[in-house]
Parts: structure tokens; sequence; C-alpha cells
């Protein structure tokens, strides 16, 4: 038996978080900028459960309940939104949502 | 132990990688369950087998489903797809590949791994739970006043707006509607 070295779990955590940033930076489309914040509360929970499991605690499990809990309100929310944002201005753009953009 | 872990994180960061690339809504999503599928497998193999499957049943089974109704309901993707396109290797030989790991390391689990060999320990979902209801009580109230919140702000915003009348307006309408009839 092999035990996985506690860095190497964190570090694809880290990655996994970075991809979710990136994506959440680099995309306009809200559906893909929600989906990249999942990403990133994945891995934060990952982080959670990884950490809980190298020193045998649940405290990382429950974190990561609380975290599922937190996206799925996240996710009910933010698609609602995105639906009523569709049906406004017919985009799925974030940039297109310049309303409080100042105008000089 | 570190094979199954790291070709599970590779699939997990390249399929990542593709779902926030992919043109396709659709194709994306399908590529970011593929993702939570083998981040369930690291749960697994970390001594979390409660957290691996409720990240199979709620993120990959209801927060994804979810997405792909609302992807569905918006009817957006690119409108000069055709079957045809979907059939060219290049569209499925990525996902195929992706998705046979994680086979792979289900089938080498089956039959190569005991309950023993599983790291150094497990966390129990009774241990899991009793934490849950004792030390964490109070967050779990605060999670479900949450989630009441969320249900009442997804359907308070996915309602479809009336027209904004003044109220006045609205009840000389009325009037009026009622006089006609």
């Amino acid at each position: 038996m092999v035990t996985l070295s506690m860095e190497i779990q964190l570090l694809f955590a880290g990655m996994l978080f970075l991809i979710g940033l990136v994506g959440f930076l680099v995309r306009r489309n809200v559906i893909y900028m929600l989906l990249s914040i999942e990403i990133m509360l994945n891995s934060a929970g990952l982080a959670f459960v990884i950490a809980g499991s190298h020193w045998m605690q649940t405290d990382g499990q429950v974190m990561f309940i609380f975290i599922l809990t937190v996206s799925a309100a996240e996710v009910s929310v933010g698609l609602s939104l995105i639906l009523q944002m569709y049906h406004h201005f017919r985009t799925l753009d974030a940039n297109a949502l310049k309303k409080l953009h100042d105008k000089k | 132990m570190n094979t199954i872990f790291i070709l599970a994180a590779s699939v997990a960061l390249i399929s990542s990688l593709m779902s926030i690339t992919n043109r396709n809504a659709i194709h994306a999503l399908l590529y970011l369950i593929l993702s939570l599928l083998s981040i369930s497998i690291i749960f697994y193999i970390s001594g979390a087998p409660f957290i691996a499957a409720l990240e199979v049943i709620v993120y990959a089974g209801a927060i994804m489903v979810l997405f792909i109704f609302v992807v569905m309901i918006l009817n957006i993707g690119l409108e000069e797809e055709i079957e045809n396109k979907w059939l060219k290797p290049r569209m499925w030989v990525l996902p195929v590949i992706l998705a046979s790991a994680l086979l792979a390391i289900l089938v080498y689990a089956m039959r190569e791994l005991h309950s023993a060999d599983t790291v150094a320990g497990i966390i129990t979902p009774k241990q899991v739970g009793v934490s849950l209801f004792t030390t964490y009580l109070i967050a779990v109230e605060i999670a479900a006043v949450l989630l009441m919140a969320g249900i009442i702000g997804a359907y308070h915003l996915g309602k479809q707006k009336k027209k904004v009348i003044h109220r006045f307006l609205v009840k000389q309408s009325a009037n009026e509607k009622t006089g006609s009839n």
C-alpha cells in the first residue's frame, strides 16, 4: 500500500482551481462562467477533503457538504438569472450587460 | 494507488480544460461530468467514499442536469452542427479515451483492489453524520436556510415577468375588463 503524498493531491486541486479561474476570466458566455465557478468550488472542496483525510478528521468532508449546498443554491439562482438575462437581452454575452457602464 | 491517482487526475484536468475551451455548451457540460466522475474517483481513493457518492449523485446527477436543462431551454449551440460532423473521429476520440481511462480504473479497482488496499484510513459516512449533527448542527441549520433562500430566489427570478404597469392602470384596466364583460 502506497500512500499518496498530500502535496501532489493539493497541487492537483490547485491546478483544477486555476483551470476554473482561467475559464472564468477568459470566457464571456455566462453559462461557461457559471461552469468555471463550479470547477473552482469543486476544487476547493477537493482540497478540504484531501486535508481532512490527511489528518483523519471528518471536518473536511463536512465542509465539502456545505460547499455542495452553497454550489447547489448558487447554481439554481444563477441559472434562473441566466434565463432572465436571455429573456431581456437575447444574448448570453456578459459584455452585453453594460447599462451601468459610464459612457463618456 | 499512485497510478490510479495520476490517471484520474489527468483525466480530470484534461476534461476540465476541454470543458472551458469547448464552443458547444452541451459538449462542455458532458466534459465537465467526466471531470466530476474522475474527481469522485480521487475522493474514493483518498478515503472518502461518502463524498465520492455525493459527488456523483449531487454534482454529476443534479447540478449538471440543471445546467443541461437550461442550455436546452435556451437552445444555444452552433447552428451549423450536423450529425455528420459529430461522427468524425476527431469529435469522439478524446472523450472515448478519457472515458475508457475511467473504465480501466474501475475494472482494475474491482479486480485487484481490496478494501485493505485503500489509503491509510477511511472516514465512514457514520463518522461524518455524527460530526454533522453534533459539532456542526448550527451550520446544518444555516445550510437549510440557505437552500430555502435558493429555492425562493430561483422561483422568484425564474418567473416570467409580466409587463410593468402602474397599480392605478392595473386597477383601471381590470375595471374596463369587468365592465366589458
